[in-house]
């Protein structure tokens, strides 16, 4: 499997990555040999497996849905990059 | 003092012949003097270590302590600790104070151990050489031109070079096995579910496990009883008792039986680990073990599986790192786009921004059978292989890593070649199984370590196999010069 500059510009989008234009070349060369080596997997023959869904199947726990922490929102948003108010600030979204 | 193990630092801090404050200035005053040649520690908690070691020795003197009461230990930079910077190996987290103690942390805390501090690590857990790292890469104590191993080189070497007495650590592929084959110590990564995750920096939730390095299994031993069990705020937390391993360390072992999974042994070995292993599993077969050859057929896939399960469930919980709530924030988005993809892109390292791409792309649409459910399928097939051997055999055996440690930048430009050190340990993560490694004879002055792979919570039994080995041998007790 064979990736090319404009394939990772692609899939780093799809990631919100920016990567330098610079970068890309190596980057596809890297993706495509670690792609290469996933490649393996083509020679088994896996139309009657079933997929793992937990390694000691176990079932996903559930409890009720009602709150279980006290708000914390002054001490989560201490380690915000910009926060005022109570609110984390972004650049504007909407004109 | 750093030489003691822990049973035997408990005594010495219950019969006053130094106290826990004592203790932990002698580890402070060891990591300040050893630690600027190998950098095993990102942060040093000077301060709130004394303290705690003040309050070790008011328990002590009331009669209330326990094992690990007073005893000096560090955490892996993945576990968040409250009020401590908890950076994961990131610049993505450099700035990064958790508002609360991981489930493992506060265990250990209330069992009364004491945190040096957090120990160095691959960004994100990713990496086998612990050159990812933002914090530089760290060396390995008995070679200085060598790596340490990873993600978790940091307290593989801080263990070695006896910098403290135990320290914590993860393993999603081989991420405590790896490194402590390759700086001489010994490692257990438990059963899937067997340690909590929660406030453990998420990589590869479906294969992260927390465990311990130590310089013994008895060491082990007694972490473990204090990390293991059922925790609700996890919800792949599994809900099973939890033995107590330290009773379980003597049990006779006449009568084990031993699977040498034939793969194991194959092209990629270096000869020398080879006869450093036979020369083991000799020693064990003398204290009554029997051998048996097994197959493991599927488990040369596990590579292969491995870089489409890890990094797709990567590429999800990475997600989380916007620039937003926390974490790193380029300087002047122009819009919320620039600031997602900026402050990734700076926060992040090649090898971390890879794997995303990765399980981006592998998840991506169109790709998703291909890829991920074929992974997933053939990732049970691996654990039916060992489902077989278990019927079979008591433990497996093998070596943790094919070679002793490499020289630092030598596989950094190989990506692949860097992912092929785990290929005897990933196939236990992708089943789920507990797995250790313990060192045995040395190949050139360099450590090299046996893996032992348990069946599903049996940490009891591993532990035990291994102690009765170090029981009979002096292998885990050589220490690296200058820091013996």
């Amino acid at each position: 499997m064979s990736l090319d500059a404009s394939d990772v510009e692609k899939i780093a989008h799809l990631a919100r990555l920016a990567i330098a234009p610079g970068q890309t070349e190596r980057y596809a060369a890297d993706l495509s040999n670690i792609l290469d080596l996933v490649a393996q997997m083509d020679a088994v023959e896996t139309a009657e497996v079933t997929p793992m869904a937990h390694p000691l199947h176990m079932a996903q726990r559930l409890r009720p849905d009602e709150p279980s922490e006290p708000n914390q929102r002054d001490l989560f948003q201490a380690n915000a990059p910009l926060a005022e108010s109570g609110l984390f600030l972004v650049p504007r979204v909407i004109e | 003092m750093q030489n003691k193990s822990i049973a035997q630092l408990a005594a010495d801090l219950r019969l006053r012949t130094y106290s826990s404050v004592e203790l932990t200035k002698h580890y402070l005053e060891r990591i300040k003097r050893l630690d600027p040649a190998l950098n095993s520690f990102i942060t040093l908690a000077e301060e709130s270590a004394l303290a705690a070691a003040e309050r070790a020795d008011q328990a002590l003197k009331a009669g209330d302590a326990g094992p690990l009461t007073g005893i000096p230990i560090a955490h892996k930079d993945i576990f968040c600790t409250k009020g401590l910077r908890t950076s994961c190996g990131s610049r993505m987290l450099d700035n990064f104070v958790a508002p609360y103690d991981a489930t493992v942390v506060e265990k250990l805390a209330a069992a009364g151990a004491v945190v040096l501090g957090k120990t160095n690590m691959d960004e994100f857990a990713m990496g086998s050489s612990n050159e990812t790292s933002y914090y530089g890469p760290v060396r390995n104590p008995w070679n200085q031109d060598l790596v340490p191993g990873g993600s978790s080189g940091g307290s593989a070497a801080a263990v070695a070079a006896r910098l403290c007495a135990a320290a914590t650590a993860t393993d999603t592929g081989g991420s405590i096995r790896q490194p402590a084959a390759l700086c001489g110590i010994t490692g257990i990564k438990p059963t899937y579910g067997r340690c909590s995750r929660w406030g453990m920096i998420a990589f590869a939730s479906s294969l992260d496990q927390a465990g311990v390095m130590a310089r013994s299994a008895a060491d082990a031993a007694f972490m473990l009883d204090e990390m293991a069990g059922f925790d609700r705020r996890d919800s792949t937390s599994a809900d099973v008792p939890v033995p107590d391993y330290v009773d379980a360390l003597d049990d006779d072992i006449k009568g084990l039986r031993i699977g040498l999974p034939k793969e194991y042994f194959g092209e990629g070995l270096d000869p020398h680990v080879a006869r450093a292993v036979q020369e083991a599993i000799d020693e064990y077969q003398r204290l009554g073990a029997e051998v048996v050859d097994i197959s493991l057929p599927n488990s040369p896939l596990s590579v292969p599986v491995y870089y489409v399960v890890a990094p797709a469930e990567c590429s999800s919980n990475l997600a989380r790192f916007d620039g937003v709530r926390y974490g790193h924030r380029c300087d002047d988005p122009k819009d919320l786009e620039d600031l997602y993809k900026r402050s990734r892109a700076e926060g992040f390292g090649a090898e971390v921004q890879r794997r995303i791409m990765i399980g981006t792309y592998v998840l991506s649409a169109g790709y998703y059978d291909a890829y991920y459910l074929k992974a997933q399928k053939i990732r049970q097939l691996i654990a039916d292989d060992f489902k077989r051997a278990f019927e079979q055999v008591d433990v497996i055996m093998g070596p943790t890593s094919p070679t002793t440690a490499f020289p630092l930048g030598a596989k950094m430009d190989d990506p692949v070649a860097m992912y092929l050190n785990d290929i005897y340990t990933i196939a236990t993560n992708l089943a789920g199984l507990p797995g250790m490694s313990i060192p045995v004879a040395p190949v050139e002055g360099m450590p090299v370590g046996l893996q032992i792979i348990g069946n599903y919570f049996e940490e009891a039994r591993l532990l035990n196999v291994a102690h009765r080995l170090q029981h009979a041998t002096h292998w885990h007790q050589a220490a690296p010069e200058g820091f013996e």
